[in-house]
């Protein structure tokens, strides 16, 4: 007799696992499922993690963060328009994955509604239900730029739900959501009561134009929890740290079930994290630079080959559409090209017949995938 | 930062990108990457192309130095005309008037250690306004012309994340 719980035993293994398997016993492999940066973190924030270690900082620290890196935090955030308090509206988290966690527990009850915009990142469907709240997902289309629109979230039946979350510059196909975009989600979830979990985390990867957020519509500051995290745009993804900010009570709530559960974010990763938030802008946007580059070859490669991309404008991911069923392609492309991507249906409604293609990789590596993708595309179609 | 530049600056990371691949990256045309590498190679901005090689890792045995040369000038006798009699030499790699405690920074490469201070004490030396030279001989090349040295893969991330 099994000794799991129900919501354990419900929870799919991820979708990834198999071509995982498939990419470990495969020789030459050019990995374009990667989900994170290929570069390291800026020196600077590696110092000041050695040095925090060196001085012997290795306590807990404040259930909510550091007080400096939560001001670091507010104050960066500012850029994108956002005013929050770092004592009252400022979460550290370990991840964003930790606070989207926090999050779903602070406002989902049971039979609540959580509106999901797809594709989306694996995690925010699990997260709803380990909360007991069930899954809206809001299909989002190629033909929009994957942007989320009043109408998708009409024909979903979105005025339903309690809860609406989605990623913009979005994991996995790229799409960013420009101010204008985000007046008519404002309204829908001002008339309908929906409050909003922003995962904002590739903010800093947007390559056209600046990062729009819903946060600063009229009337979506007290309805929404913004996202963010040092990962993606600071390479720090093995670092473990985000943060999350919204209006004090959600915080507060948050923080106490963080309290409980994680205590606080790790602190070697803090002092990393105030230090990339100080002094490294030039390494970002010169790590910027560089995706936008990789982005422009391989979407230029893409159109050459024949392949039904839209021009994704943020993150390091493309989502071209391929022919066929998407995870039959991934599959024939990793076992007979040796090219890893991931199969778009993976990420939910909206991604079938896509494949999530990372351009976090050389651009040597991209120049050989891609001709390799060209290749096996010919045989594909045949 | 104009299109020449960026032009530029990506034959500074790998000179081997072909037209298309710069084009590709820049949102150019081939035809417009060649007329700015045209240009800059006639404007004699871009001098030639050439690989980037660890010699130590070569058996043959190739040795580098860097020499810092002193000279003293009189009225007929200018750093340019030092320049001329020195840079052609085929053992030199680099030359360059520096400021500092030194006048020029030679970089110099032969076949032997021998080869090397042969060269130093009987083609430099010599030369009337060399007043000093040191040399250094390189022991290992961490990083050249921009590409760090080091042995093989180092991507320790996982071949999926989500």
């Amino acid at each position: 007799m099994s000794h799991l719980s129900e919501r354990a035993e419900r929870t799919p293994p991820s979708g990834i696992r198999r071509f995982f398997e498939i990419a470990e016993e495969t020789d030459d492999v050019i990995s374009l499922g990667v989900g994170e940066p290929d570069f390291s973190a800026p020196w600077p924030a590696r110092k000041a993690a050695i040095d925090a270690l060196e001085r012997g900082q290795t306590s807990y620290t404040a259930n909510r963060g550091r007080r400096d890196l939560r001001e670091a935090i507010a104050s960066h955030a500012t850029r994108y328009g956002h005013e929050y308090d770092p004592d009252e509206e400022v979460l550290v988290t370990t991840g964003v994955s930790e606070g989207m966690d926090l999050a779903m527990r602070a406002l989902v009850d049971p039979g609540d509604v959580v509106a999901v915009v797809e594709p989306a990142y694996i995690s925010y469907g699990p997260d709803a239900t380990f909360s007991g709240g069930s899954v809206l997902p809001v299909p989002t289309a190629a033909s929009d730029q994957f942007r989320l629109t009043r109408d998708a979230l009409e024909r979903a039946g979105a005025e339903e739900a309690d809860l609406l979350v989605y990623c913009y510059p979005n994991n996995p196909t790229g799409a960013v959501m420009s101010q204008a975009d985000y007046e008519e989600v404002a309204a829908f979830a001002r008339e309908h009561d929906l409050f909003v979990l922003a995962d904002e985390v590739y903010a800093a990867l947007s390559y056209d134009g600046g990062h729009a957020t819903v946060a600063t519509e009229p009337g979506m500051r007290e309805r929404t929890v913004v996202f963010d995290g040092f990962s993606k745009a600071y390479a720090m993804t093995g670092l473990r740290l985000g943060y999350a900010m919204g209006p004090a009570p959600v915080i507060d709530a948050m923080n106490r079930i963080h309290q409980y559960t994680m205590l606080s974010a790790p602190t070697t990763a803090q002092a990393a994290a105030i230090e990339a938030l100080e002094s490294c802008d030039d390494a970002v946007a010169e790590m910027c630079r560089q995706y936008d580059r990789r982005r422009r070859f391989v979407l230029s490669r893409f159109r050459e080959m024949g392949l039904d991309c839209f021009e994704a404008k943020g993150a390091f991911y493309v989502f071209p559409a391929v022919p066929g069923d998407d995870e039959a392609f991934a599959e024939g492309l990793l076992r007979e090209a040796g090219v890893a991507v991931v199969p778009g249906r993976v990420f939910g409604d909206g991604g079938e017949g896509h494949v999530r293609v990372s351009y976090a990789r050389s651009l040597s590596e991209l120049r050989e995938a891609t001709d390799r993708i060209e290749s096996f595309l010919a045989e594909w179609r045949a | 930062m104009d299109d020449r530049r960026r032009v530029l600056d990506l034959l500074c990371e790998d000179a081997r990108y072909t037209a298309e691949d710069v084009a590709r990256q820049l949102d150019l045309t081939p035809e417009e990457v060649e007329a700015h590498v045209s240009s800059l190679e006639d404007e004699g901005v871009v001098h030639g192309y050439t690989a980037v090689v660890d010699w130590a890792s070569l058996d043959d045995d190739v040795v580098e130095a860097m020499v810092e040369l002193n000279v003293e000038l009189d009225r007929e006798t200018g750093y340019e005309d030092i320049s001329k009699r020195i840079a052609k030499f085929s053992e030199v790699t680099a030359f360059r008037l520096v400021s500092g405690d030194y006048d020029f920074a030679v970089d110099v490469r032969a076949d032997s250690m021998n080869d090397v201070s042969r060269f130093v004490s009987e083609e430099i030396a010599p030369i009337p306004e060399v007043t000093q030279t040191v040399t250094h001989y390189v022991m290992e090349t961490y990083k050249a012309a921009g590409i760090e040295f080091e042995d093989g893969e180092t991507d320790d991330r996982l071949s999926y994340s989500p």
